[in-house]
């Protein structure tokens, strides 16, 4: 890659050169102060050297001006660092509305990648270079951990939680992922190879083979085969809400709160149904822990997503046709 | 043991009775109540687990020589770094410096016979002992492969390897932990001799108070987390599997609200001891008694509010993770004052060279560059990068090693004396002081650069890019090694052979200093009454010290 005793991972995402640089700072400040100490040290131990064997030091207790400015002091450079820090990790964790969306599913010991029209990979991941790009990731074991140090980017994997990360790749090139979370015995071979393309390049290798399957038609055959129909009538007038439009709206629930239909909530009301219930419903719904996988599951999200543009019942639209209906 | 009389002809003579002569035999051990002995049966048995441990993590550093993995399987190697983090944490480094050199000092430091409660003391050591044989039975059939951190659900559903009973030591171990603490909190506050007060306790006293208040309020929440594992493995309750209705991540909290001040309970005795070496061998005041005292209080309590740092990538709300980072920058301050105050003490002293102030020069280097690296990590924006990297790695073992070991080795030589009532060869003292400072920065230090580099902790393989550095660390560890095994033996050697050392060689202002060493079993012949400032050397006629009172003859030890 570089020399042969790099210091620095290569850099390669919109985040690399905002934590280079508040590397450096706090590197900078810790080594004067390492140095400082040091110095100091080092110097008192051969400046008081004892001459004699029956000597002694000085009797000095201590100074409370001293005391205050190395509590003061330190307190203010540790907040400059903390709010650096601080500002950095709300960018990573303020998604842009405009993602690529690729889904990523780490079980023991592999990433399955699922690109927005339904290509799959197994421990490779294609972005095209300067798009933003989110990673909507779950587990179907034990944690595991996505980390791309080129792009300074790393999140949990986490059975039961959808964790999402976002980043924009900045230069072309093959970069390391590895899994970062120990998850058993091949953890340490559970990386692979993110490829940043030019965005022609990109749509030329998205349009290429074998995508296996469009995830909403998948979603579709799903929604049939598990009956969902029987109660998510599209018309709202079924046991259960309906799928239209429902994607990333806000969903009033029956406790009075309101929460935003997104893949999180998607994915619980499907394997918990009677954790949030939606206003005017009754907990009816029989719990799919156990009876759809974790791919199934982002199918089956797809597929409701695809309804999202579909007239939304309840509201005055004109007299609804079954869209939904397959 | 070292009850032959002395044989080296110098002036010194052992006391013909103390407390390792004073009863013979193998019960006169095995049910002894005298803090000092139960502190040598801690010895005896922490040192053990540090040789178990280090044998697993030589076997890691020859593996890492090569990017495809040297020496054992994936399945192995896992094994090993999980039961070199278990033996060494929960069985020697919490256990090293408050069960061996506290039990020891502690009453004597306060003028005490014994601690408050010696049949709990014994006590504690048994269930040590148990706690660890399931541990070492874990280890034996079928080893442990979940990382020491046990994280759910791999510890709990997943893994293959003797979990349940390790996680049962570890809990049955805990109770040794709460009752060392009980011991040490209830003899401080009801069994200090007239006149020590407590603005006149040793720093290594302050320090093992906090400790135990960490040890007690901390180790019930670890014991429940763990039995927890267990019982979803044996029962599958669900805790935390999430196909059983759990939470994966409620463990890491339980987890981490112990584990965080756990490292608290390593570094703070070891930072006793530093604060007791300095103004011993600078022969002057400690400066700033008070507010090393106070820091020592302030780690123990902010300690507490930190554990989620340790969670900055899993997803938890932006609002605690803000929290936590900034908390954790608090808790950098009292450690840092720690550092400032033990420098300034050397301002004006008189500063010998022995092997101890060896000792606490390194400790001092290396906590350093240990504290200093925590603020990298609790830094929001960059952890991300660096979070379970082998930054994370290097960082930690310059606190847990480079800080808590070279405080208990330091403490075993400053206070050896006192144990064994004779003294090592001293110029290979410093030698191996030396080596061990050399060969801990030469097998950590690059971990820094490769956690920066990217390279995730806990892999038996990595890319070739970083086989360079490795080859580096497992060089390194072969002097650190060196620097281990030299001690072992000539302190062993020193036993028998050591030159006598009298009650105070070096001299120092304790109360541990004024009677015999080694100390008899009641400790003070007569209770003693303290009527000085800690570390003052200057109204210490009794010390032979001082240009203006060359006090005629030793006043000390002539009872």
């Amino acid at each position: 890659m570089q020399s042969q005793l790099p210091l620095y991972p290569e850099s390669a995402s919109n985040f690399a050169p905002d934590v280079d640089a508040l590397m450096l700072f706090i590197v900078a400040v810790c080594i004067f102060f390492a140095i400082a100490i040091t110095i100091a040290v080092i110097y008192f131990f051969f400046r008081y050297k004892r001459k004699e064997p029956g000597d002694i030091g000085a009797p000095i207790h201590g100074d409370m001006r001293l005391e205050i400015t190395w509590i003061v002091l330190p307190f203010f450079l540790l907040m400059a660092m903390f709010g650096w820090g601080a500002v950095i990790y709300v960018d990573y964790r303020h998604t842009p509305a405009d993602t690529l969306d690729v889904y990523v599913i780490g079980k023991q010991w592999m990433w399955k990648l699922e690109q927005p029209n339904g290509r799959r990979e197994i421990n490779e991941l294609h972005v095209p270079i300067n798009r933003n790009v989110r990673l909507v990731m779950a587990s179907e074991d034990v944690i595991h951990d996505f980390s791309v140090p080129a792009f300074r980017v790393k999140m949990d994997v986490v059975p039961g939680h959808y964790n999402s990360m976002w980043f924009r790749p900045t230069k072309t090139g093959r970069y390391h992922f590895f899994c970062s979370q120990y998850c058993g015995t091949s953890h340490a071979i559970m990386g692979g190879w993110v490829t940043v393309m030019e965005p022609d390049e990109y749509a030329a290798w998205l349009a290429g083979t074998s995508a296996t399957g469009d995830p909403v038609a998948l979603g579709a055959k799903l929604y049939n085969d598990l009956a969902c129909g029987t109660c998510h009538l599209p018309d709202g007038k079924g046991r259960g809400p309906s799928y239209n439009g429902a994607y990333g709206s806000k969903v009033k629930l029956a406790d009075g709160s309101t929460v935003v239909a997104d893949d999180a909530y998607i994915r619980e009301s499907i394997l918990q149904p009677n954790a949030k219930i939606v206003a005017g419903f009754q907990p009816v719904m029989p719990s799919f822990q156990g009876l759809v996988s974790e791919d199934q599951i982002l199918a089956l999200t797809a597929y409701i997503k695809a309804q999202k543009d579909q007239p939304v019942p309840g509201k005055p639209a004109a007299g609804e046709p079954a869209t939904g209906k397959k | 043991m070292s009850a032959t009389p002395n044989s080296n002809g110098g002036e010194q003579k052992l006391p013909s009775e103390h407390y390792l002569n004073a009863t013979y035999g193998i019960r006169s051990w095995l049910l002894t109540t005298d803090h000092k002995r139960i502190a040598l049966l801690y010895l005896a048995s922490v040192t053990f687990f540090f040789f178990i441990g280090g044998i697993f993590a030589t076997l890691i550093r020859i593996h890492l020589l090569t990017p495809a993995g040297y020496l054992v399987t994936p399945e192995t190697y896992n094994k090993l770094f999980t039961m070199h983090g278990v033996a060494m944490i929960f069985f020697f480094l919490i256990p090293s410096i408050p069960a061996v050199l506290g039990n020891f000092l502690i009453p004597i430091m306060i003028g005490a016979k014994d601690l408050a409660f010696p049949k709990i003391n014994l006590l504690s050591w048994y269930i040590y002992l148990i706690g660890g044989s399931f541990v070492l039975y874990s280890f034996a059939t079928g080893g442990l492969d979940t990382g020491w951190t046990f994280y759910t659900p791999l510890s709990s559903i997943y893994s293959n390897s003797a979990v349940t009973p390790a996680v049962i030591g570890i809990f049955i171990n805990g109770f040794s932990s709460i009752l060392t603490g009980l011991n040490f909190l209830v003899t401080v506050h009801t069994m200090r001799a007239p006149g020590m007060t407590w603005f006149r306790l040793p720093l290594f006293v302050w320090a093992h108070y906090a400790t135990s208040l960490i040890m007690i309020l901390g180790t019930p929440v670890i014991a429940i987390t763990i039995l927890l594992v267990a019982l979803e493995r044996l029962a599958h309750i669900g805790i935390f599997d999430p196909a059983a209705g759990g939470d994966p991540i409620l463990f890491q909290h339980l987890f981490w609200f112990y584990s965080h001040p756990a490292v608290y309970i390593m570094i703070l005795p070891a930072m006793g001891v530093i604060s007791e070496i300095i103004p011993t061998f600078a022969r002057k005041p400690i400066f700033g008694y008070s507010f090393i005292a106070g820091s020592s209080i302030a780690i123990a309590v902010i300690g507490f509010l930190v554990w989620a740092h340790h969670m900055f990538v899993t997803g938890e709300s932006t609002y605690a993770a803000l929290t936590f980072s900034f908390l954790s920058y608090l808790v950098a301050i009292p450690s840092a004052v720690k550092v400032f105050n033990w420098t300034s003490t050397l301002y004006k002293g008189s500063i010998s060279w022995d092997t101890p102030m060896i000792y606490a020069l390194g400790f001092i280097g290396l906590f350093l560059i240990g504290g200093l690296t925590g603020l990298f990590l609790a830094c929001l924006g960059l952890d991300i990068h660096i979070h379970d990297t082998y930054f994370v790695v290097a960082h930690f073992h310059y606190i847990m090693v480079g800080g808590a070991v070279m405080g208990y080795v330091g403490g075993l030589h400053f206070w050896w004396p006192k144990i064994t009532g004779r003294l090592y060869p001293e110029s290979l003292a410093r030698i191996a002081a030396v080596t061990l400072f050399v060969g801990f920065n030469l097998t950590f230090f690059p971990q820094f650069i490769l956690g920066y580099m990217g390279m995730p902790r806990r892999y038996h393989t990595y890319p070739p890019e970083f086989q360079v550095l490795n080859v580096l660390s497992t060089a390194g560890a072969s002097i650190l090694a060196l620097g281990y095994l030299l001690p072992m033996i000539y302190l062993t050697w020193s036993m028998r052979y050591g030159k006598v050392a009298g009650p105070n060689p070096w001299p120092a202002t304790g109360l541990e200093w004024t009677t015999a060493s080694p100390p008899p079993t009641e400790n003070f012949d007569v209770t003693p009454e303290v009527t000085w400032e800690p570390y003052d050397y200057n109204n210490r006629p009794d010390l032979g010290l001082g240009a203006g009172t060359p006090s005629p003859a030793p006043a000390h030890g002539d009872d």
